[in-house]
């Protein structure tokens, strides 16, 4: 186990010191510079020298990349073109909990609610409310998280009138982006419980546990939901890639100070080093939660093995 | 009394040729034929079918015999709402959207398409190339691809993006870079399954050569995987090209992608809803319509999988 966990995080090392070479390499070579033509034009040649060395640019790229790996290692990313003065880090911190916030709630009520129509769908295969969370579910997984975004803060903030439609002021500027983000996780956990849950009820323990005259409910509850709700953990890692690329647009949206809308800003300011920074953390981040899925899952079911690796 | 009826005369001895006695008296249904009986029994996935052949047909025509051009701008008819000239209204421009959404699916639908076939071509070599040949090419191989798998595919299509100039051309291989990991990775799995399946090891017996074996045994066994995930591919590409649009970095105005049309809608949304749902209507449409025929081709296709 241990040893897996460890293969694991050097394939993650490995991985991001490709995405950080190759987006490094990739940004180097990108058409345009951080600053106004114009004004850096009429500057003296001391002045531009100046101001290429406070942004490390007036090294040979080679040297500019071992210095960015080195100051990487002690967390400093660099120096942002667009906010003026401010360590990356910190431009990428000061925007991580709105997001974070979002997020969460965005995977509680995707859990909560696609556990509960999950189960009822089982529970009564074929009837309406089978149906109901099937349409909701294909709904849920089609409908681009855009798009409900929009409709959302259109119906709801706009017509209706009973949430903020945008900006960071209160919680409740948080409820709107929260449910657009949480659609596509409701419906991808009502989808897999719904089916996980049909396939236990068909095992024969709940046969036996029916004919042992036990109630409805506590078969339901105490050995058909929590045989099933276990595989529900790997579908984690999808919803919150779903999560990543939701954030970008629905922040946008919503007009919410979130690494989302700092990441879209900076690729329309070109602003390289911020860019970089979202990259690596994004990345960092997806991979870890990746891991964290596969050992939670392998520690809450026994039958599951983390021996992968020998397969390969 | 009957015995004498029956001389030794009577009998002949019956031709029958060694391959009629193993004679099949219905033509053999072959996969295709098998897989449509099943699909024809949902419901659900037929008429998902033909909504997705309507919506095609509309992409390739509606363009082509509208009154106006997909460009065309009348400043008489600024964000009219839904008429019988312009069934969908007009855009800030007075932009036909009848012409305009078609034109926008065509192109979405092409993304899409060409992603689709490119992630078919190159998952299907790699991950064929790597079962087959085994061994340390494919330990090497599935290295490549465990780091590929890792990293969040959005992010290399927004670097690709920055990096080339934006256009249709852009899109489709930026989105063809991360998209042939998966089905590499899926078809891997199934050959290495078959390959040590006893049917295979019959051929192998049997004389087949290796050629033979492939594209007998192997091949039309992956088939239904092949065709679920193209059918997965299409409606994920779709919405990466919408996204990328609506955040504005995909196509740009003037060109008519769905995420265009989306991106467009939304800035006026407060005032003309239509703008927006008009095209948002079809690319949830065409979305719902190609997951629901997925499954129901992943239930014809491989009754085993069903779920």
């Amino acid at each position: 186990m241990v040893k897996y966990v460890l293969k694991r995080l050097g394939y993650i090392l490995v991985t991001l010191w490709i995405i950080i070479t190759c987006t490094f390499f990739l940004m180097k070579n990108l058409p345009g510079t951080p600053f106004d033509a114009e004004r850096f034009s009429i500057m003296t040649p001391a002045q531009q020298e100046k101001v290429l060395e406070m942004y490390g640019l007036n090294d040979p790229v080679p040297v500019q990349y071992v210095k960015y790996i080195g100051n990487m290692l002690r967390g400093d990313l660099g120096t942002s073109f667009t906010y003026v003065n401010q360590d990356v880090a910190k431009v990428i911190g000061s925007r991580l909990g709105p997001s974070a916030l979002i997020g969460l709630q965005a995977v509680l009520i995707g859990l909560a609610l696609g556990l509960i129509l999950g189960v009822l769908a089982a529970w009564k295969h074929n009837s309406g409310i089978d149906y109901f969370t099937m349409i909701l579910a294909v709904l849920g997984v089609s409908m681009p998280n855009f798009v409900a975004a929009a409709l959302l803060q259109y119906f709801i903030g706009l017509k209706w009138g009973v949430l903020p439609i945008a900006f960071w002021t209160s919680w409740s500027c948080s409820i709107l982006p929260s449910i657009a983000l949480s659609f596509s996780a409701t419906a991808q956990v009502a989808r897999f419980m719904r089916t996980e849950m049909l396939d236990v009820l068909d095992q024969d323990y709940i046969v036996t546990a029916r004919a042992k005259g036990i109630s409805q409910a506590k078969v339901l509850m105490k050995h058909a939901v929590k045989n099933s709700i276990i595989p529900v953990v790997t579908v984690l890692g999808p919803i919150v890639v779903n999560l990543l690329t939701g954030s970008l647009a629905v922040e946008n949206i919503f007009s919410i100070p979130g690494i989302g809308s700092l990441f879209v800003d900076c690729i329309k300011a070109n602003d390289y080093p911020v860019i970089m920074g979202i990259t690596i953390f994004y990345a960092a981040f997806y991979m870890l939660i990746v891991l964290l899925v596969d050992v939670v899952y392998s520690l809450i079911d026994p039958r599951i093995r983390l021996a992968r690796g020998k397969e390969n | 009394m009957n015995n004498e009826m029956i001389k030794d005369s009577m009998f002949v001895k019956a031709e029958v040729a060694a391959d009629e006695k193993e004679h099949i008296a219905a033509p053999a249904s072959g996969m295709i034929t098998d897989a449509w009986a099943r699909l024809r029994k949902n419901k659900a996935a037929v008429v998902s079918l033909f909504i997705l052949i309507a919506i095609i047909l509309l992409a390739i025509l509606a363009p082509i015999f509208s009154k106006y051009d997909f460009a065309f701008t009348d400043y008489s008819n600024v964000y009219s709402t839904p008429t019988k000239g312009h069934i969908f209204g007009c855009d800030q421009f007075g932009r036909d959207l009848w012409t305009r959404v078609w034109m926008g699916t065509r192109i979405s639908l092409m993304i899409a398409l060409v992603a689709a076939v490119l992630d078919l071509v190159v998952g299907v070599l790699y991950g064929a190339v790597s079962a087959l040949l085994g061994g340390r090419v494919d330990a090497i191989m599935q290295r490549i691809i465990e780091i590929l798998v890792g990293i969040p595919s959005l992010i290399i299509v927004i670097l690709f993006l920055m990096a080339f100039p934006a256009g249709v051309g852009t899109i489709i291989a930026a989105l063809s870079i991360t998209g042939w990991v998966n089905m590499a990775r899926l078809v891997r799995a199934e050959i290495l399954k078959l390959k040590n399946q006893e049917f295979v090891m019959a051929s192998h017996v049997l004389g087949s050569n290796n050629l033979y074996i492939i594209m007998k045994d192997l091949i039309p066994n992956t088939v239904g995987i092949i065709v679920i995930q193209v059918m997965f591919t299409i409606p994920s590409a779709i919405f990466t090209e919408a996204f990328l649009s609506f955040i504005g970095i995909g196509l740009a105005e003037p060109q008519a992608s769905l995420g265009v049309l989306i991106n467009g809608g939304y800035q006026v949304l407060q005032n003309y809803p239509h703008v927006l749902i008009c095209p948002a209507i079809v690319i949830v449409l065409i979305m719902v319509c190609f997951s629901i025929l997925g499954d129901g081709l992943r239930d014809a296709l491989d009754p085993q999988m069903r779920k």
